[in-house]
């Protein structure tokens, strides 16, 4: 029998704010256990919650970049349970009317495209974070209670992990161009649970889903998807039924492991928050809100290639972060070749940035000095060899350039009678290279380029050196 | 009819967290039948179309400005709580 | 005569000519608990050290001419589930019996800006949750009328400590008629405002959507000046309403003349006793006498309110106590085997029998199968009943009949089955269930010796016409003027 795997994703993202959703703590990651935390974060008798409005802005901005209809009317409703890290004993969430919903994004996955639905988007509230102490007690820190979250929910519309992957990736990098979120997981500001079932082809009711919980990166998100879907299979194919658990993803192993099982739903008890009124959203507000909105990497993708020529690849590449994509535009806006520019971007800078592990805003290379330097190439005035040091230069410690090129005199030697004489003498004193080119081995002309990079400093004009060289062995 | 169950009843006091003996199950099920059968006159009035009243008066839009103001002293935070242990808030093991 | 017989005004003349002091009045107070007290219990915490000390410093501004404000100085009680920092706060239970608050609610910090000494903190229901004050986790508290009779709740130790002459005046708070009830009981003013008009800010919540502070007086004219103190806007509340506050003492211009009331059929029928009845009808005619007039209204919801509002209060108040768990604050078991024993135990421990029927009552209405049946169905109704003030307001101003179906009930009378007590409140719950405001004021002595109430109701945000009303009625009286024989 053939099984089709439905996948849906729950994501959470942490909105960058500077204050909490519904106190003015701090919004900070890292900070002291519990030294951003107020009465209100605590749940102390008697407080009251006050909705931060760029929450509710961030929240709109990341459900318009995610194509979902922004309502016009929503509110707070309360998700009653009890757990140490939620100190009210209810999490201030939204049930009915969420702020967003009926989205898409669209991915790209091993060569095919593919739209996958996002149900909705709501705002929320963070809990505290719970360790454990030695002898079984367990520790709570309050400080990330009421950080402002916005859960994504996509439909049941993934099919295989490698999709899941791609939803992820792209899923990130829409979001974190509108900036609400640096949706970093390591840190914690974007969080998912994935949840999974199988079908035999043909169905069209799902199977019974499990959940899959501590994923923690989305390789391992891949990797828990991908052992929970050999696991279901073989499971049914043995004859067995899927119960309906939550599953914990064990890294070491690969594998997932049951964490409890679910009976029926839990009873949320969710009722309409009476501390905070009503949100209503008008054209206007919204149209402020999407005028805020920077350009989103679909967008900018197409227009790199159809207005820039460049290929798909590049835009792709180009365009998986908001701070590469700016730099990309800004170095094309100072006059530099988009292609040369879009090359410079993914290969060097971006060979150079993992090597020594920083972030693109860390070093000295400006979208400036890129395009000069692009400029220079263009007008044949350095070659790309002379390039190479020249962007080192420029990434550590800065500058022109044009002025770096004077200073050490890394101008291109392209007058040919300079050229000529280099070239002459680098035959006179090789004259088996000549022999071998005469016999056949092209390769010889590769050891006297050599011969004359090294007399030239490596500021020869390649493209001339190889012209004028076959010219003049030919000669011989 | 008794609209609530001796089992309805624990299932409710275990949402609650609230510990209860087999006695006052017992009397919890008579008063809260007593009680929610008298809420039941509720079903004689026509409520079609009725919008349910969350807030009594019609305010929408309050928001406050994003600025952060600092944090408790960790001393405060702590200072009301029966356990803690290096500025955390200590509670027994959880069980899954 | 007892200090705190004299209004506002007369004892700010005291002050201001330096026939007395704050000190003086201070002084009053504490003697006063300390004859009373042990027979009425009105208080929980007593803040004398802090209270000499704030005299202290009032009475040298006094001096200096800076004794500003007609709140200046005077010495106030305050209900123990209104947030004081420093200052103990049980809200009546056993769960909060050491909780030592790191913050002030927005109220009390009001009330240090209108320079007022706190007194103490005082006796309640347990949670608000009580129409008697026999519900408090520590004592009951006793009606200065006759301590074999309760003060009513669940502001019974504020009402009490009032009628007593403990303190000049006392903030309670009103979910479903916990100020009026007790200051008809105790033969006082207690005003509930309009919701919204007075931050939440600190008021541990019973019901979020029905709760609201509000001042309990010997006079009316007290009553107003309290409540402008406490009104406005708060940004720590989001359900504070953005209305200016008029200077609701300015109102008591003592001018009734065309005034429309409206006297609801259904608050002078079945259920309430003729001797409230009576007192009502003897109160009309004296309106009428002022130049006011009504006519008999129907409010066709009245029925259904008390339902109503025990599924929403109860609601309300499940999640709002679900906070009170034993982890950051208050009593936490001493003897659980993990986290869910610990939660259980100490919430059984810590909580009464009344609040943990309304949790139970609460949860089961919004659990899973039952919320349309019984929450919903409840927030469909209220829309329901606010509707039929707003049809009678269109045509009147201002609403009149009973605070209460009788006098106060013996202690012990009403504790054995919980629909009887709540029975106590159906004249003053569909007040919160509309949000608007009402005040309750004497307005007669029981054939057994027993104050009686009169509730006057008034449009969203017009307590100036509610005062208006009852303090020219309370003129035209000497209600007001009777003290318990303590």
């Amino acid at each position: 029998m053939n099984f089709e795997t439905v996948i849906g994703l729950e994501v959470h993202v942490e909105l960058k704010t500077e204050s909490k959703i519904f106190s003015s703590s701090p919004n900070h990651f890292g900070a002291e256990p519990n030294s951003n935390t107020s009465v209100i974060d605590l749940g102390y008798p008697g407080v009251l919650p006050v909705l931060n409005k760029k929450a509710v802005e961030f929240a709109m901005k990341a459900a318009m970049a995610l194509n979902c209809e922004v309502a016009t009317h929503t509110k707070f409703d309360r998700k009653n349970y009890f757990y140490p890290d939620n100190p009210k004993a209810y999490q201030i969430s939204q049930f009915d009317q969420p702020i967003g919903q009926n989205g898409y994004i669209d991915i790209e996955v091993n060569g095919y495209q593919k739209r996958i639905g996002i149900t909705r988007i709501h705002m929320e509230e963070d809990a505290g974070k719970l360790t454990h102490s030695i002898n079984g007690h367990s520790l709570c820190d309050y400080n990330r209670q009421g950080t402002p979250l916005v859960e994504i929910v996509s439909e049941p519309d993934i099919r295989t992990p490698d999709e899941a992957y791609a939803y992820l990736e792209k899923l990130k990098s829409i979001i974190q161009f509108t900036e609400v979120s640096d949706c970093k997981m390591e840190e914690g500001s974007l969080r998912c649970d994935a949840n999974i079932s199988i079908r035999p082809i043909g169905q069209k009711e799902f199977g019974t889903k499990t959940e899959l919980k501590n994923l923690n990166s989305f390789n391992f998100v891949r990797k828990g998807l991908e052992f929970e879907e050999r696991r279901q299979i073989a499971l049914v194919s043995a004859g067995g039924k899927i119960e309906q658990e939550t599953r914990r993803f064990d890294e070491a192993s690969g594998k997932t492991i049951l964490m409890r099982v679910k009976e029926g739903s839990d009873d949320y008890r969710y009722f309409p928050e009476p501390d905070l009124v009503e949100l209503y959203i008008d054209d206007e507000w919204k149209a402020r809100v999407r005028a805020e909105l920077p350009e989103l990497p679909d967008s900018r993708q197409k227009r790199y290639v159809e207005e820039l020529g460049l290929p798909a690849y590049d835009a792709a590449v180009l365009t998986v972060t908001k701070e590469t994509a700016d730099f990309f535009e800004a170095t094309v806006r100072e006059g530099a070749d988009a292609k040369l520019a879009s090359n410079y971007i993914m290969g060097d800078l971006s060979a150079y940035l993992n090597a020594e592990g920083k972030e693109l805003s860390e070093v000295a290379l400006t979208p400036k000095s890129l395009s000069g330097m692009i400029k220079l190439i263009e007008k044949g005035t350095i070659s790309s060899k002379i390039a190479k040091t020249i962007f080192k230069e420029l990434v550590e410690n800065g500058g022109d350039a044009e002025a770096i090129v004077k200073e050490k005199g890394l101008v291109q030697i392209s007058d040919e009678g300079a050229l000529l004489k280099v070239i002459e003498e680098a035959l006179i004193n090789n004259p088996q290279s000549i022999e071998d080119f005469k016999a056949g081995k092209q390769k010889a002309t590769g050891f006297l380029v050599g011969q004359i990079m090294k007399a030239t400093k490596g500021q020869a004009n390649p493209q001339l050196v190889n012209k004028l060289l076959l010219q003049e062995i030919q000669k011989r | 009819m008794s609209r609530i169950s001796k089992e309805d009843v624990k299932h409710v006091a275990h949402l609650a967290r609230l510990a209860v003996t087999e006695e006052e199950t017992e009397q919890m099920t008579k008063e809260l039948d007593a009680i929610i059968t008298f809420a039941e006159l509720l079903n004689e009035v026509d409520t079609t179309n009725v919008q349910p009243t969350t807030h009594v008066l019609n305010m929408v839009n309050v928001l406050r400005e994003d600025k952060a103001k600092p944090g408790l002293p960790v001393e405060e935070v702590i200072k009301n709580a029966p356990d803690h242990e290096d500025g955390l808030i200590r509670v027994p093991s959880i069980i899954d | 005569m007892s200090l705190f017989s004299h209004s506002i005004k007369e004892i700010q003349n005291l002050l201001n000519s330096k026939e007395i002091g704050v000190s003086d009045l201070v002084d009053a107070s504490y003697k006063r608990i300390a004859e009373v007290d042990e027979t009425i219990s009105a208080f929980l915490t007593l803040d004398e050290e802090q209270a000499r000390k704030q005299a202290r410093l009032l009475d040298d501004k006094l001096s200096k001419g800076e004794g500003v404000g007609p709140l200046f100085g005077l010495p106030i009680g305050i209900k123990d589930n209104i947030v004081t920092k420093n200052l103990r706060t049980t809200c009546g239970s056993k769960i909060l019996e050491n909780f030592d608050p790191i913050y002030d609610a927005t109220v009390v910090q009001k009330l240090a800006q209108a320079n007022t000494v706190t007194i103490g903190k005082l006796n309640m229901d347990e949670f608000a949750m009580g129409s008697s004050n026999e519900n408090s986790a520590y004592k009951n508290v006793r009606n200065p009328w006759n301590v074999n009779h309760v003060p009513g709740g669940s502001s019974g130790g504020s009402a009490a400590a009032v009628a007593a002459g403990e303190v000049l005046f006392s903030l309670g708070s009103d979910t479903g008629g916990s100020i009026r009830q007790p200051a008809a009981y105790c033969g006082v003013v207690g005003m509930k405002p309009t919701y919204g008009r007075v931050s939440r800010f600190g008021l541990v919540a019973f019901a979020s959507s029905l709760d609201q502070i509000g001042p309990i007086t010997n006079c009316v004219e007290d009553n107003a000046y309290l409540l402008e103190a406490i009104s406005g806007i708060d940004p720590m509340d989001s359900t504070s309403a953005d209305v200016s506050v008029p200077k609701f003492s300015e109102a008591l211009i003592g001018d009734v003349k065309g005034l429309r009331i409206a006297v609801p059929k259904e608050y002078l029928g079945e259920g309430v006793g003729e001797e409230a009845r009576n007192s009502v009808l003897e109160a009309l005619k004296i309106l009428e006498s002022l130049g006011a007039t009504w006519e008999e209204v129907s409010l066709p919801h009245s029925k259904y309110a008390l339902a109503t509002y025990y599924l929403l209060s109860s609601s309300e108040a499940s999640a709002n106590l679900a906070r009170f768990d034993g982890v950051r604050y208050g009593y936490r078991t001493p003897n659980s085997e993990n986290l869910l024993d610990m939660y259980k135990k100490t919430r059984a421990e810590g909580f009464g029998e009344e609040v943990k029927r309304r949790i139970m009552l609460g949860t089961f209405a919004l659990s899973s199968g039952y919320y349309d049946a019984y929450y919903k169905k409840a927030q469909q109704v209220r829309t329901l009943i606010k509707k039929d003030f707003e049809d009678v307001f269109a045509s009147y101003d201002v609403i009149v009949g009973p605070t209460t179906p009788t006098h106060a009930f013996k202690i012990g009378e009403q504790t054995k089955d919980p629909l009887t007590m709540y029975a106590n409140d159906i004249l003053t719950i569909p007040v919160n269930l509309a949000g608007v405001p009402g005040i309750s004021v004497p307005c007669g002595i029981s054939k057994e010796g027993l104050p009686l109430g009169l509730q006057i109701i008034g449009k969203h945000f017009d307590e100036s016409t509610v005062y208006r009303v009852a303090h020219a009625f309370e003129q035209a009286t000497d209600h007001h003027i009777k003290k318990p024989q303590l």
